[in-house]
């Protein structure tokens, strides 16, 4: 393979991880654009989407696009109830202290996980298949094309909702400020729900996507989430079309540094450079504002 | 000196006498481990009280700085054959030096980036220390580190072990104390409840906010050569982010505006998983449980709920 064409197929590979990252980042944006904390259990909603799906698929037998949707509405219900039970029942509202509840939560999930589908690894197979595309010497599976379409779409889709539409302003308005929100007759409550029902339906579809790659254990979700994390960071925290920029450049950094460097340092350079990037614009490529809260 | 000193120390001296008394009334090593441990735990996590609840800053990268500790000393003492207690003041200095250096780019970070960058400090030491086999032994670990020696005397056992580790964690604290009651003490509390309202009052928040992290970042460092001199092996699975985000859980869940906080979050969690492990399959649903419950009904942690229950004034 010439170096050209190699390139090329790091390119390729990085890209496909790169929308992964986009879509569990896409997950922290939806959740900073109404209730301003950071979900640590997003990773845990990626790897709950898998598990759901294999049930779903493989012991219930259910026709594969339907499969896919109940998985998405279930944790959907699952990230909604997180916001209703937990994250609205604390008498607080210093984001740290909710942070860290989110991560009481992600460890209690990965509890649920191991109760109800034990340790072991699970796989489904692919949802589409097909020979892989030639391009300039190098291959690209329709997986990986399946993966960067529904990346493209689901940013296109909320860009659009937060936009466009009547709720998506109103979930903007809460963001911005929840006690005016809420003295212009706006069910703030309700509002931030809606918002943890996407993110886990976000975290669903990674997790539909990235399980015929790479299979699933109850701990998947944990890298994946801070990958994620780290790509909204990158992007600028909060913006969508930052959180799909933040997770290409992160994907495609680390497979061409896998590829011509080292593949075992790859993760110190990625982290490095993050650590460097947020040295010299402290709020990150895409970020306007300065971050005051957490 | 102010009643609330005064009243910090009653208490310390009261705890020294109890942790002076335990290993005459427990004498099996398993939990001699485990109360060491706590004291490691509880040395960090008062350094961390400094950092968030005091100057009101964040970090989820205190496990580095823990394994800068453990490995810097470990790997000096090893390959320069040098006495562990002159290991272990090196690598605190270098620690001090890394952490100055982050504190003065990182710290102008906020919120969620300064989250994230300390995140990325602990990642990236970690695969570091993963991925540099020849040197740090990579996921294996690094074995037969030497144990401190005073004379003839080798801190090899576990109650040997306890009576160097929590006297050095007692003596931290007594002068951690002494701090939070010092001018300087109150300026970085003015910190955490308004940085612009602080600067106004002429105190300079950069300045605050890097003392802490520095001296946060130090805690670590001397808990982690004491961890690695003690256990003699260190392997970098110890030193990964969860450890750091269960440092920052334990703060929380003591309650971050108290360094009897810290005590009480590090005491109790510490020895929570290994009293789990009898309960394997539930292990992770009581502990996430747990947390979950305590920060939503008491966010101000144990020592708020117990500054209620008594109508005390925290220190």
């Amino acid at each position: 393979m010439s170096e050209s064409s190699l390139f090329l197929q790091f390119l390729f590979s990085g890209l496909t991880a790169g929308a992964i990252y986009a879509l569990v980042a896409l997950g922290f944006c939806v959740v900073e654009n109404s209730l301003r904390i950071v979900n640590f259990a997003q990773g845990d909603f990626l790897t709950l989407g898998g598990f759901f799906m294999t049930t779903f698929l493989l012991s219930l037998k259910i026709p594969w696009p339907l499969a896919a949707l109940c998985s998405i509405l279930a944790v959907g219900l699952c990230g909604y109830l997180l916001e209703r039970i937990a994250l609205r029942s604390a008498k607080t509202h210093d984001p740290l202290t909710l942070i860290f509840i989110t991560i009481g939560a992600s460890i209690f999930i990965r509890g649920l996980i191991k109760l109800f589908w034990g340790k072991n690894p699970r796989i489904f197979p692919p949802l589409i298949t097909g020979e892989p595309i030639r391009l300039l010497g190098a291959s690209l599976t329709r997986e990986s094309l399946l993966i960067l379409a529904v990346g493209f779409f689901c940013v296109t889709i909320l860009h659009l909702f937060y936009r466009v539409s009547r709720s998506g302003k109103a979930l903007r308005a809460v963001a911005y400020s929840p006690r005016a929100a809420a003295l212009i007759g706006l069910p703030v409550g309700f509002l931030n729900s809606v918002s943890f029902f996407l993110a886990g339906a976000l975290g669903a579809v990674a997790g539909l996507l990235i399980v015929p790659v790479t299979g699933v254990s109850f701990d998947t979700g944990v890298i994946l989430g801070l990958k994620g994390y780290a790509a909204s960071v990158l992007g600028g925290y909060g913006s969508f079309p930052g959180a799909i920029a933040g997770g290409l450049l992160l994907g495609v950094m680390e497979a061409l540094v896998a590829g011509f460097i080292s593949s075992g340092f790859r993760d110190v350079f990625a982290f490095a450079l993050l650590f460097c990037v947020l040295a010299i614009k402290p709020s990150g490529l895409f970020g306007t504002h300065e971050e005051e809260r957490v | 000196m102010s009643s609330g000193l005064k009243r910090d120390r009653r208490i310390l001296a009261g705890l020294a006498t109890a942790i002076g008394m335990i290993p005459f009334l427990i004498n099996n090593p398993y939990y001699l481990t485990v109360l060491n441990l706590s004291a490691l735990n509880i040395l960090t996590v008062c350094g961390l009280t400094l950092l968030i609840g005091y100057a009101g800053q964040i970090s989820l990268g205190h496990a580095g700085f823990w394994a800068l500790g453990a490995y810097g000393s470990a790997l000096l003492s090893l390959k320069t054959g040098l006495n562990p207690w002159l290991t272990t003041a090196l690598a605190l200095g270098f620690t001090l030096a890394v952490s100055a250096g982050m504190g003065f780019t990182v710290l102008r970070l906020k919120g969620n980036y300064l989250v994230m960058a300390t995140l990325a400090f602990n990642l990236a030491v970690y695969f570091f220390l993963v991925e540099a086999e020849e040197l740090t032994g990579g996921p294996p670990g690094l074995p037969g580190i030497p144990p401190y020696t005073l004379g003839s005397l080798a801190f090899v056992t576990d109650l040997a072990a306890y009576y160097l580790i929590w006297p050095v964690v007692l003596i931290t604290l007594f002068l951690t104390f002494n701090l939070v009651h010092s001018g300087e003490g109150r300026a970085l509390r003015a910190l955490a409840s308004g940085e612009i309202a602080a600067a106004c009052l002429g105190i300079n928040p950069r300045r605050y906010k890097v003392l802490a992290f520095v001296l946060s970042a130090a805690y670590a460092s001397l808990a982690g050569s004491l961890y690695a001199h003690y256990f003699s092996f260190i392997s970098p699975k110890t030193f990964d982010i969860f450890f750091s985000v269960e440092l920052v859980a334990m703060c929380l869940f003591g309650g971050k505006g108290s360094l009897w906080g810290a005590v009480l979050g590090a005491g109790l969690l510490t020895p929570l998983p290994h009293f789990l492990s009898i309960f394997d399959e539930y292990r992770d649903l009581i502990y996430g449980g747990l947390l979950m419950g305590v920060l939503i009904f008491f966010p101000d942690g144990l020592s708020g709920l117990m500054r209620k229950l008594y109508g005390r004034k925290a220190p």
